[in-house]
This record gives structure tokens, sequence and C-alpha cells, in this order.
């Protein structure tokens, strides 16, 4: 990593990959989840619950859901830097969909490991 | 600066196929993230806490304006997921010629619709 910049473009290589492979991380835990519910011919309570009781779904859907936000912030940079041209607006944006993505995060977290 | 000419007529634009590919995948891209993800998250957080809030959730769900919401929901991850497998395939070189890539954008399209009605009937 060299200079960053606060809004823009050049942000190199490292996202374009992360993209692609956070992709291909929620593509598996997709297949992963309809394969599990097809193997037991449906879904109830039971299994649902069960299921998160795992600790590796557990660690399995924590990997899913940081691939989903780390992917959503990238795509959602690209957008912004293709449609919306003036840069405070942008980073208004981008700041806005930053906090999101941290307050899905924390729910995530409180989903697979609070307490209630 | 150069002024380059700029034609952005949009009822006049005409787009190929792998263009509505492209920009249905940003569409749905961001359909996701601010519709997709909070319902998602919302969704198993009830259907976990108790039989009751399952049944709850699931009695939510058939309402017709949920299944609305939620069959664009289908639809959107569906096409996101298609057309990403079809990117990943362009990234490493295949399918990249003019032919192929537009026989693979008029699949992506198809499937994703196809999956959505199917799985759209059996969820429901």
């Amino acid at each position: 990593m060299t200079r960053r910049y606060a809004v823009g473009a050049h942000y190199g290589l490292m996202d374009w990959l992360v993209q692609r492979l956070s992709a291909v991380v929620m593509a598996l835990y997709t297949v992963l989840l309809l394969a599990i519910v097809l193997w037991n011919g449906g879904l109830d309570y039971a299994l649902w619950t069960n299921l998160f009781a795992h600790d590796g779904f557990r660690l399995a859907s924590f990997l899913f859901m940081v691939s989903l936000l780390y992917h959503a912030w990238i795509g959602a940079r690209d957008i912004l830097m293709d449609y919306i041209k003036p840069a405070g607006i942008r980073l208004l944006l981008e700041t806005i969909i930053v906090v999101l993505l941290i307050v899905y995060l924390g729910w995530t977290l409180q989903i697979l490991w609070g307490s209630a | 600066m150069k002024k380059r000419p700029v034609y952005l007529d949009l009822p006049r634009i005409r787009l190929p196929l792998p263009g509505i590919v492209s920009i249905l995948h940003r569409v749905s891209g961001a359909w996701l993230l601010v519709a997709g993800i909070p319902v998602l998250l919302y969704a198993v957080s009830r259907s976990l806490a108790s039989p009751e809030t399952y049944a709850a959730m699931k009695a939510t769900v058939s309402h017709p304006l949920w299944k609305l919401v939620l069959l664009s929901l289908l639809w959107s991850y569906l096409h996101h997921f298609c057309a990403g497998i079809r990117y990943l395939l362009l990234d490493i070189h295949r399918g990249i010629e003019l032919a192929p890539a537009r026989r693979s954008s008029a699949i992506v399209l198809v499937v994703s619709l196809a999956l959505t009605l199917i799985l759209g009937a059996r969820l429901w």
C-alpha cells in the first residue's frame, strides 16, 4: 500500500481480488446451506436452531457475512464512483454506506454470538 | 480538459444484452445492500429466537406485500449470483468472444428468472 485517497479511483488490484474471492465464499456458503436444507427434506425450527447451535456453521455464517459486507462495500463504492460526480456528496454517501455496513456487522455478531 | 461528445438520451440508448445484464447486476446489488441484508438479518434473528417467533416469521412472509418484496430479493440474489459466475468466467477468459458473451448473458437472464419462479413457487 502506498498513497490512499479518501475518494476517487485507483484503489487497485486488492479490492478487485477481494470482490471475487468474497463472491466465491458466498457462492459456496449458499450451495452448502441449500444442500443441508435439501438433504433434510425441508426446513423446520428444530433443524434451523440445531444448525446455528453448531460452532462450525456459525463460523461459516460469519465468514459469509464478512464476505458479503466487504463485497457490498466494493460494489457500492464502484457504483458511487461512476454516477456521483461531486466529491463531497460522494464522500457523504460513502460514509452512510460504511456506517450501515458496520451496523449490519454488529447485528450479525449479536445474532451469532449474542445472549438474546 | 478536452470536450467530448456526450450521447445520453436515455430512452434512445439501446443496450445490448450483456449491457442489460450488467446494469441489472448493479441494480440487484444495490437492492440487496439496502433491503436484502436487513431483511435477511431480521428474518434470521426472529426465526432463531423461539418457536413462536419462528412461526410468526413464517406467517409474516406469507403476507402478499412481503411476498412481493421477498420475490424481488430472491430474483436479485439469483440474478446477481448467475451474472457473477458469468463475470468470473469472463475474468478467466471463458466465453469472451462476442457471440458466446451474448449467449451467456441471455442464459443469465433466463436462468435467474426461471429459478426465481421455481424457488418462489416452492417456497409458497
